[in-house]
């Protein structure tokens, strides 16, 4: 019987030659993350072991959700990652003005690679299955667990096979591919599961779109979210990942649980109103929503093809006097070559502000919390009661395109109505 | 393990922004966690929660985000045990890695009200609702996963293990 991409890499892992769905194995790890809110307590449990570190090469440690440090407890749980990653002296660990959101920064830094396992104390782990890597989030104590170890124990998931074909149209990008497909299936729709995408749509994506897509996988409830390795993913790589990797294919009789067809052409620049990710409507419909914020970045969309498309719907107009506009780079590199391509003044001029890479309001952490009754569009990934704020505020997830185009409107905009 | 208490019930999609929300988590403690816990779909569940008390809620309890500050909230507050349609899964390993039994007990959730006494009996496998009096079986968990939870959790496992 033939194995999924997700069956591969973890037998790989478990030294298994074949596993099949259901199975608990126990997989030795390629890499073991944590930022700053799960990394302070993930080093407390680390301690309790009394091991050293499996492999000082094999942990990342980002500070990046309240950081710049926020606030004096904020300060106290970065230092405990600074202290830790000195004391051990951990390789991968980024400073403040070099550090950037984790899940865009590690794939920049050729930290993932193809057929690699990787586990974080973070749910949105699962974006690096967008190198055919099979990458996970979980808890503090896992991850502090690993961080001695370097093993950890799976339930080999069943799969659900995506099928994508066609070619998205203008200003359709992967976030509405994923909010599709989760306004499809539901937020537990792949409980458990891996979403392999498949397909020849899977050429018509940037690298940008299947991180945005892989990102959000865990949204659906699904384990992991992997795509093939084709040679775009390829030459991604050859700019960032020099040690030898291994990518794995799925077998042409790997078994799905189920098959779901998306036609990118057939798509539309798609919302998610609150407080659900599953909460699906086309922009255009959401006109008459009115907005206080708009949010562009996160370790969902705050890549540089994300800050292109939106300059160029903000580029030579101003965000609308009633809405505040936060941009957020999610690197160092990105937001010099943003400066660079001019993204950054057009979007200072159109009057929205540009922020340091942090996760900050996507979280409710800090730099654009919501009051009660305000309405945020964002580019994130989450739209949960309270997400960005009070619990009175409301989250309407959408592509950097919707976002900008509404914080130029005012309201949820479709692209195509700004740019007309 | 026999575990009585009266039942707190939340209904589907119980996420972890709303178990404990991000706003509090520029700390772990235990105690700090606990009295924000819910905070955002009740703001009275952590003044009233009594040691001894069990949560039941509907599908897919616990999804979002893999902060365990959300099971570390619950247990915390007193709660031995949560029974749900259905557990997200990060959250799933995340309880069971801190020792906080859960119990998946399918679409039967629904016949459990707030403020219904239970009675859960890990060892056995039978949960009673002692309000209804209607008796349920509750499947054991899987391999060595039974083994971290008899551990108390996680780092004590690992720690029984040879390094």
């Amino acid at each position: 019987m033939g194995m999924t991409m997700t069956e591969k890499i973890l037998a790989r892992h478990a030294g298994l030659d074949t596993v099949v769905p259901g199975q608990l194995v126990k997989c030795r790890v390629d890499l073991v993350l944590a930022n700053d809110i799960t990394g302070a307590p993930a080093i407390v449990e680390f301690d309790k072991i009394g091991r050293p570190v499996f492999d000082r090469d094999k942990i990342a440690l980002v500070p990046d959700h309240f950081i710049p440090n926020k606030d004096i407890k904020s300060a106290e749980q970065a230092k405990a990652l600074r202290d830790f990653a000195k004391k051990h002296a951990i390789t991968h660990y980024w400073e403040v003005g070099r550090m950037g959101i984790e899940h865009v920064l590690l794939p920049e830094e050729g930290l993932v690679a193809p057929g690699e396992l990787i586990i974080g104390a973070d749910s949105h782990t699962c974006t690096y299955g967008a190198l055919g890597a099979f990458a996970t989030g979980v808890g503090h104590t896992d991850a502090g667990a690993s961080m001695a170890t370097g093993d950890t124990w799976f339930k080999v998931p069943s799969a659900i096979k995506v099928e994508l074909t066609g070619k998205p149209q203008k200003w359709v990008s992967g976030k509405d591919v994923i909010l599709t497909l989760i306004g499809m299936i539901g937020v537990e729709g792949a409980r458990y599961q891996a979403l392999e995408f498949t397909g020849p749509g899977v050429a018509a994506l940037s690298l940008a779109d299947r991180f945005t897509i892989a990102n959000m996988a865990v949204e659906a409830g699904a384990k992991n979210g992997i795509f093939p390795v084709d040679i775009a993913a390829e030459n991604y790589l050859a700019a960032r990942v020099t040690r030898p990797y291994t990518a794995v294919a799925a077998d042409p009789d790997a078994v799905y649980e189920r098959t779901v067809a998306i036609d990118l052409g057939s798509l539309v620049p798609t919302v998610a109103l609150p407080h659900l990710p599953e909460n699906v409507k086309p922009a255009a419909d959401l006109a008459h929503i009115a907005i206080d914020q708009a949010v562009i970045g996160s370790c969902t969309n705050g890549r540089l093809d994300d800050l292109a498309q939106a300059a160029a719907i903000i580029d030579g107009r101003k965000i609308h006097p009633d809405v505040r506009a936060i941009v957020i780079p999610g690197t160092q590199q990105i937001y010099s070559e943003a400066l660079v391509r001019g993204y950054i003044a057009a979007f200072i001029r159109a009057g929205a502000v540009v922020s340091t890479p942090t996760c900050g309001p996507c979280l409710g952490g800090y730099m654009g919390i919501l009051a009660a009754g305000e309405r945020a569009v964002s580019t994130t990934n989450r739209n949960f009661r309270g997400r960005m704020g009070h619990a009175d505020s409301e989250v309407y997830l959408a592509s950097p395109a919707v976002a900008a185009a509404s914080a130029v409107a005012g309201h949820i905009a479709d692209p195509r109505e700004v740019m007309k | 393990m026999i575990l009585e208490g009266k039942v707190w019930r939340f209904g589907d999609n119980v996420d972890t922004d709303v178990i404990i929300p991000a706003r509090y988590l520029y700390t772990a403690d235990p105690a700090h966690l606990a009295a924000h816990c819910m905070e955002d779909i009740d703001p009275a569940f952590a003044g009233k929660v009594q040691p001894g008390d069990i949560i039941v809620a509907g599908r897919n309890f616990g999804c979002g985000s893999s902060r365990e500050h959300a099971p570390v909230a619950i247990k915390a507050s007193g709660v031995t045990c949560i029974i749900a349609d259905g557990f997200a899964r990060i959250f799933y390993r995340n309880a069971i890695n801190i020792g906080l039994p859960l119990v998946e007990l399918g679409p039967a959730v629904a016949e459990i009200k707030g403020g219904d006494r239970i009675r859960i009996d890990l060892g056995n496998g039978t949960l009673e609702n002692l309000a209804s009096g209607k008796q349920y079986t509750i499947q054991p968990l899987p391999g060595f996963i039974q083994d971290i939870a008899k551990a108390g959790g996680l780092i004590n496992y690992v720690k029984g293990e040879k390094a």
